[in-house]
């Protein structure tokens, strides 16, 4: 496979992608469209809007999360920021109550989120390479840790929780593309151009980040600064994908597997939007498909989960045949 | 000039650079001996500062490696690792051409490939420049690296243990290699070496270090003395002289 994909250029691949992208937008926004055309442009274009928005945090926040830790089976999610989601979700059911958290303002509860999960990253990642061991495979495995810790906590409180608050919860704990929350949606744009920005400015450091902590300091990258940077801009996105949908763990592994491999060149210029491509491929692609071929019969993450966590398997399978 | 000024890294309540002080002369061919353990690598890190140190301070050309900007003394110095792991798929060029980055911070100018196409070719590379690394023999790896290091092309160059992994061929190709950046373009060429004929053969400068500090310096005619050899590595030898060379037989 690698041997035919070799043959076309990062460009074309790009293009190749970027094209799939805007079919599949084309198609989420016209398929199947009964009745007036102001309504429909406007309901499915928030729902559109939150699917990019989701697509680029995830893609981009795994790449980069990849590059800076050297390994390409690590996600976010790995060192807890997921399982952190949703330990703060629980947290706010239980002390508020179903009501009390489904009436306080979305905005809010999202900048509160979002802090903590930056503040967690910045903690662990100062604690751990402040140190005499400035080692990112130990951040990660305190990650993982704790990652267990809040999942235990979550599950225990869950199950002192009031069964009728559990299923509000519940629902908030489960990704669902179809139901993006739409009062997130400005808030989150602002924070992912934020991001963009900062992430502009340090893009021709990413290449030189992925050969390794000594070649970049050898390069001369402030490799401390600007993993710390990252780390934080990877906490925000992170936030945001999971605010507005919900948690997913392996999309980001799929998109981001994917990408390395069609991509000609270890080069982030192309690897990066051609992941941002795939993922907006596969999360509008897949909605159009399960909403006119399934009839809504299943949730999009469920088969996201699925297929990704095939890739996972294949992956692990393939690197210890090596 | 390279000042190490009493330079201390531990780890726990164990020093393996243990009060270093010394100058390494500009220009010409150091290099770095001992037995195992006695703190070559440690202290090249640090000079390169891809290590904190301890106490103690290193100045390249009286700049603090410590507290220099990054890409400042990227431009100054450079260095070549032992173990150079990339989990990124490079061809030859791509890595070569990553030497460019302190001056073009990834936007290569013509000026730059020329650097790229010159450090290539001068290690032989050339008819491998689009294979990726995974696909080369450990000798031509080692040798993608050492055309990096060149392609950076700074005044302080520093080379952990190159001739690892390489045949006598390539061996002597690199040593001589190192030898014309000394000779013909002025560059300060720092080696760890573990093959002391190696050493004795190409350097202008040899330092000794063994338990974290240091134990001998001088040029290759005073260093390479049974006794001293016998102080640094704990092995009996004899010392040949071949032309102008001295030979170590340290197999008997």
């Amino acid at each position: 496979m690698q041997a035919d994909l070799k043959r076309i250029s990062p460009a074309g691949m790009l293009l190749v992608t970027a094209i799939l992208a805007l079919v599949s937008m084309l198609a989420f926004m016209t398929l199947g469209a009964k009745g007036s055309w102001a309504f429909i442009l406007s309901f499915r274009g928030t729902k559109l809007a939150g699917m990019i928005l989701v697509a680029y945090a995830i893609a981009v926040s795994t790449i980069l999360f990849q590059t800076i830790s050297g390994n390409r089976i690590l996600t976010p999610s790995i060192i807890g920021f997921d399982a952190m989601y949703a330990l703060l979700q629980t947290v706010m059911v239980f002390f508020l109550g179903a009501a009390g958290a489904t009436a306080a303002d979305p905005r809010l509860q999202f900048l509160i989120e979002t802090a903590a999960m930056v503040g967690f990253s910045v903690l662990l990642f100062r604690a751990l390479f402040s140190g005499a061991t400035r080692s990112l495979h130990l951040l990660m495995l305190v990650g993982i840790i704790l990652g267990g810790l809040f999942r235990s906590l979550s599950s225990f409180l869950q199950r002192i929780l009031d069964p009728n608050e559990f299923i509000v919860l519940q629902d908030r704990l489960f990704a669902s593309f179809n139901t993006v929350n739409v009062d997130l949606l400005g808030i989150s744009a602002v924070a992912v151009a934020g991001v963009t920005f900062v992430l502009w400015r340090l893009f021709p450091t990413f290449d030189v980040l992925s050969l390794g902590r000594e070649s970049a300091i050898g390069l001369g990258v402030d490799h401390h600064r600007t993993v710390t940077i990252l780390l934080v801009l990877i906490a925000v996105l992170v936030s945001v994908s999971t605010a507005l949908v919900g948690p997913v763990t392996f999309f980001g592994l799929l998109v981001a597997s994917l990408a390395w491999q069609i991509t000609p060149t270890a080069s982030h210029r192309f690897v990066l939007p051609i992941a941002v491509c795939l993922a907006i491929v596969t999360l509008v692609g897949g909605q159009v498909i399960l909403e006119r071929l399934f009839a809504f019969n299943t949730a999009l993450s469920i088969v996201i989960e699925f297929v990704g966590g095939l890739v996972f398997i294949f992956l692990l399978v393939r690197g210890s045949a090596r | 000039m390279i000042e190490i000024r009493d330079v201390t890294k531990s780890y726990g309540s164990n020093a393996v650079v243990d009060r270093v002080s010394m100058t390494l002369p500009a220009r010409g061919l150091t290099s770095i001996i001992g037995p195992n353990g006695a703190g070559k690598s440690t202290l090249l890190s640090i000079v390169s500062r891809l290590m904190p140190m301890d106490k103690g301070q290193v100045l390249v050309d009286g700049l603090d490696v410590s507290r220099t900007a990054g890409d400042i003394l990227a431009r100054r110095l450079s260095i070549m690792r032992q173990d150079n792991h990339i989990t990124a798929r490079l061809s030859v060029r791509d890595l070569v051409a990553f030497g460019r980055y302190p001056y073009s911070k990834g936007r290569l100018t013509a000026d730059d490939v020329e650097h790229v196409e010159r450090s290539i070719a001068y290690v032989g590379l050339n008819a491998f420049e689009h294979r990726f690394l995974d696909e080369l023999s450990g000798g031509q790896r080692q040798r993608a690296f050492i055309a990096m290091v060149l392609c950076q092309d700074t005044d302080y160059m520093l080379f952990d243990e190159p001739l690892n992994n390489l045949d006598m061929k390539h061996a002597v190709e690199t040593m001589k290699l190192l030898r014309r950046l000394a000779d013909d373009f002025g560059k300060t060429v720092v080696v760890v070496l573990h093959d002391i004929n190696f050493a004795s053969a190409y350097s202008d400068h040899i330092v000794a270090m063994r338990d974290g500090r240091l134990a001998f310096e001088g040029v290759p005619s005073d260093m390479i003395e049974p006794s001293r050899l016998q102080a640094i590595f704990d092995v009996d030898c004899r010392v040949h002289a071949v032309g102008d060379t001295r030979l170590v037989n340290y197999f008997e």
